[in-house]
C-alpha cells in the first residue's frame, strides 16, 4: 500500500560495483546463507543417512509384506477379483499354478510355502506336494487342484491367501497391541495367555510416571536447598547431584544389586540388627520395586538440574513479600514460589518420563518379570531364536509415535529453549 | 545458615526437618554409589560387608579382584575396545557438532528451526528405538559386528551433545571480535583457529566429554552390534551382571566412579576458567 504513495521513479541505489543496492545485498545474504549451510551439511547429511532413513525405513518394515505377491505374483492379482463366498474361480488356480512352476525353476517355492505356512498351519506340505504335480498338468487347473487335495477347497486358506498378498498390512500393529486376525479373517483380541504388549505399554507408562512423580518429590526439596545456599555450598552440593549423574548407568545398577539382592547390604544389615529374620529377607530387587527405586536415583539429576537452574533466578524476596504482606508460609510457597518454579519442573518431567519410557538396561538387570519395560521386549524380539523383527518394528515405531507426541505437547506447552543443563 | 531471632518454633521445627530430608536425599543419591568402592576390596567373593570388613580387620580387604581384573585378557581388551570406540567417536562427533553449531548460530541460517530438531533427536528418541532401527540398517550395508559400525552409532548419540554445548558457549560470543581479527588481516582460517576456537573451548570440551561418556557409558547399541571381537566393557559388565555377579565388576565400577571424579573435576575447572575469562570471582 505505501509503495503506491511513493514516486513511481526513483533513484536507484547503486553498489560499489555498479550494481543495484537490493540485488548485492541479496547475493551477498545468499552467499551467507550458503556458507552456514555448508558448516551444518556435514552433520546434517550424516545423521539424515545414519539416524534419519534408518527410522524410516523401520517403520516401513513393520508395514511391508512383499512375501506373497513376490512368490505368488500371479495367484495374488487373480485373488483381487475373488468374492471370497465360494471356492475361487479357475484364473485363481491357473494363477497359483504358473506361479508354482515358475518357484520350482527358481526354487523360491519353498520360501513362498514356508511364509504360508506361518499364517496357516499345514499349508506347507499342501503347497510343496502340488508343486511337484503341477508340471504335468494343463488347464483346466481348479479341478485338478481340488482332486489332489481338498485342502485347496478350504476358503479360510484362500482368504488368507489374499489378505497376506497386501503389500502393507497391519498385523504386526495388530501383534503389537494384542489383536491378531481369526479364522473368520476378522480383527479379533489375541487368546488372552499371548496378551502381554497392551498390558506392558501401559505399565511402562505406568511407571514412568510413578518415577517421574518420585523424582519431582525427591528434586524439588534439595534443588530448593542448594538454589538458596551461598556459592560455595551450593557448588559442594550441587557436586553430590553431579557425581551420580556422571556415573556409568552399569555402576549406578549394579550398586543397587549390592545394595537390595536378598544378600546384599541392605538385607544383611537388617538381619544383623534384628529388625527381619535371615528367613524373612525383603524381595526388594527383580521385581517392580527394584526398576522404580534404581530408575528414580538414575534419573534423579535430571530433574535436580533443570529445577536449580529455574529456582537459581528466583530472587528470595519474592517470598518474603509475600509473607509479610500476611500469608502463611505454605500459601506464600503455593501461590508466589511454586508458580515460578514450574518451567523447570516441566523441563525436569520431560526430561525423566522421556528418559524413563524408553529405558532398558536397567529393567533388564533389576527388573524381574514384573518390572520389565516394553523396551525389554523389543530387544526380545530383535534377538535369539524367537526373534521377530517386524514385530520389534511395530513396538518400536508404537513407542517412537508416544514419545514424540509427549515432546510435541510439551513443547506447545512449555517450548522446548527451557530446557536447561545445569 | 543461621536463623533469625524472630522466627516461630514450627518455623524452627520445619527448618530443621527440611535439613533432615534434605540430608536423606542426599544420602540416597550418594551412597549407593560410595558404598561399591569399600566392597570391591572384600577379600571373599561376596557383595555384602564380611565381619572382618566391618571391624577394619586388614585380611578382610583384598585387592584381589582387582587383580582378577587386570590380569584378564578378556576384562582388558574389552576396555581397549570401548577407549577405542569412545575416542574415535568423540573425535568425529565432536568436529561434526561444533561445525554444525557455528553454523546454526549464523544470523542468515536457513530452515533453523527444523534442522535443529534433527540435529537433536538422536538425544530424545529412546536408545532401544535406535538400535532396533540401526541393527537392521548396519546388517544390510554390511557394518554390523564392526569398529566402524560401532563408532558411527555413537558419533550420532554424542553429536547433539555437542551442538548443544557449543551453542550455549556461543550466546555470549562477541561477534565483533570476528571483524576485528578480520580487519586486522587475519583469514578465515586463522580467525577460526586462533579467535573462535579458543573462545569456545569451554563449550567445545564440554560437548567432547557429553560425547565421551556417552560412548564409553552405551550399552544397549553396542549390545546388539558388537560382534566378540568389539565387545566393549559395558557389554561385558552387563552380561556380567545378569550371569554370574563376581566381584571383579565392583572393581571395575570402583574405577568407573573414580574416573567420573576425574571429569568432574574437570568440568569444574572450566567451568572457574569459564568465569575468570568473563571477568567475575571464581567461586
Amino acid at each position: 500500500m505505501a509503495s503506491r504513495d511513493r514516486p513511481q521513479k526513483q533513484e536507484l541505489l547503486l553498489a560499489a560495483d555498479g550494481t543495484p543496492l537490493k540485488t548485492a545485498l541479496r547475493r551477498s545474504q545468499a552467499i551467507e546463507r550458503r556458507r552456514a549451510f555448508m558448516l551444518v551439511a556435514p552433520l546434517l547429511f550424516f545423521l539424515l543417512i545414519v539416524f534419519v532413513v534408518p527410522i524410516i525405513a523401520m517403520t516401513w518394515r513393520s508395514v511391508h509384506n512383499p512375501e506373497i505377491r513376490d512368490y505368488l505374483p500371479q495367484t495374488a492379482a487373480a485373488l483381487q477379483e475373488w468374492d471370497e463366498e465360494d471356492v475361487p474361480p479357475e484364473p485363481v488356480f491357473q494363477g497359483m499354478a504358473a506361479d508354482m512352476i515358475v518357484g520350482v525353476e527358481k526354487r523360491t517355492i519353498g520360501r513362498a510355502a514356508a511364509r504360508i505356512n506361518r499364517e496357516i498351519p499345514g499349508a506347507r506340505s499342501t503347497m510343496m506336494r502340488t508343486s511337484r504335480e503341477v508340471d504335468e498338468w494343463s488347464a483346466p487347473y481348479r479341478e485338478k487342484f481340488l482332486d489332489l487335495d481338498e485342502d485347496w477347497a478350504n476358503l479360510e486358506f484362500w482368504r488368507i491367501l489374499k489378505r497376506e498378498s497386501r503389500v502393507v498390512t497391519p498385523t504386526y500393529y495388530l501383534l503389537a497391541v494384542d489383536y491378531e486376525y481369526n479364522s473368520q479373517g476378522e480383527i479379533a483380541p489375541r487368546p488372552e495367555v499371548y496378551q502381554i504388549y497392551k498390558q506392558l505399554f501401559f505399565r511402562t507408562a505406568w511407571m514412568s510416571l510413578l518415577i517421574t512423580g518420585l523424582c519431582i518429590v525427591l528434586a524439588y526439596p534439595i534443588s530448593y536447598l542448594i538454589a538458596t545456599q551461598p556459592a560455595r555450598t551450593a557448588n559442594l552440593l550441587l557436586i553430590l547431584v553431579l557425581l551420580p549423574f556422571w556415573t556409568s548407568l552399569l555402576v549406578r545398577t549394579s550398586a543397587w544389586i549390592v545394595l537390595l539382592q536378598q544378600q546384599g547390604v541392605i538385607n544383611e544389615m537388617l538381619v544383623a540388627l534384628g529388625i527381619i529374620d535371615p528367613s524373612g529377607r525383603l524381595r526388594m530387587i527383580y521385581n517392580s520395586t527394584g526398576t522404580i527405586v534404581a530408575m528414580t536415583h538414575i534419573l534423579l539429576p535430571f530433574m535436580v538440574l533443570p529445577l536449580y537452574s529455574v529456582m537459581k533466578t528466583i530472587p528470595p524476596s519474592y517470598l518474603r513479600a509475600a509473607k509479610s504482606l500476611g500469608a502463611h508460609p505454605f500459601r506464600a510457597w503455593w501461590r508466589v514460589y511454586f508458580p515460578l518454579t514450574v518451567p523447570g519442573l516441566a523441563a525436569g518431567c520431560i526430561l525423566v518420563f522421556i528418559l524413563a519410557i524408553g529405558y532398558y538396561i536397567t529393567p533388564a538387570l533389576v527388573g524381574g518379570d514384573s518390572g520389565i519395560f516394553i523396551s525389554n521386549l523389543i530387544a526380545d524380539n530383535m534377538q535369539g531364536s524367537s526373534a521377530q523383527l517386524k514385530l520389534a518394528s511395530a513396538l518400536a515405531t508404537i513407542l517412537l509415535v508416544a514419545v514424540l507426541l509427549v515432546y510435541w505437547a510439551f513443547n506447545k506447552l512449555v517450548g522446548v529453549d527451557k530446557l536447561k543443563f545445569g | 545458615m543461621a536463623l533469625p531471632a524472630y522466627t516461630t518454633t514450627a518455623e524452627r521445627v520445619w527448618h530443621y526437618a527440611f535439613g533432615i530430608i534434605c540430608a536423606l536425599i542426599f544420602f540416597f543419591l550418594v551412597a549407593p554409589i560410595v558404598v561399591i568402592i569399600p566392597l570391591s576390596f572384600n577379600a571373599q567373593p561376596y557383595f555384602t560387608f564380611t565381619k572382618e570388613m566391618l571391624s577394619f580387620d586388614p585380611d578382610g580387604y583384598s585387592l584381589r579382584w582387582y587383580n582378577a581384573l587386570l590380569g584378564s585378557n578378556e576384562w582388558m581388551s574389552s576396555i581397549r575396545n570401548s577407549f577405542i570406540i569412545s575416542i574415535s567417536s568423540t573425535v568425529i562427533a565432536t568436529s561434526l557438532g561444533t561445525l554444525a553449531a557455528l553454523g546454526l548460530n549464523r544470523p542468515n541460517m536457513p530452515a533453523r528451526g527444523i534442522i535443529t530438531a534433527v540435529l537433536i533427536s538422536p538425544m530424545i528418541v529412546p536408545l532401544i528405538i535406535t538400535a532396533a532401527a540401526l541393527f537392521s540398517f548396519f546388517a544390510r550395508v554390511g557394518l554390523s559386528n564392526t569398529f566402524p559400525g560401532i563408532i558411527l552409532a555413537h558419533v550420532v548419540l554424542g553429536t547433539p551433545f555437542v551442538v548443544l554445548t557449543v551453542t550455549a558457549s556461543l550466546a555470549g560470543f562477541n561477534e565483533t571480535l570476528i571483524r576485528a581479527s578480520q580487519s586486522l588481516g587475519a583469514n578465515q582460517t586463522t580467525t577460526f583457529f586462533k579467535v573462535i576456537l579458543p573462545l569456545l573451548l569451554p563449550g567445545v570440551i564440554a560437548g567432547a566429554l557429553f560425547a565421551f561418556v556417552t560412548s564409553l557409558d552405551e550399552v544397549v547399541i553396542v549390545n546388539f552390534m558388537a560382534g566378540p571381537e568389539q565387545t566393549p566393557m559395558t557389554v561385558r559388565m552387563f552380561s556380567g551382571l545378569r550371569e554370574e555377579i563376581s566381584p571383579t565388576i565392583l572393581a571395575l565400577a570402583s574405577l568407573l566412579v573414580a574416573m567420573s571424579i576425574l571429569l568432574l573435576t574437570t568440568l569444574e575447572l572450566i567451568r572457574r576458567r569459564n568465569e575468570r575469562l568473563r571477568g567475575m570471582t571464581p567461586g
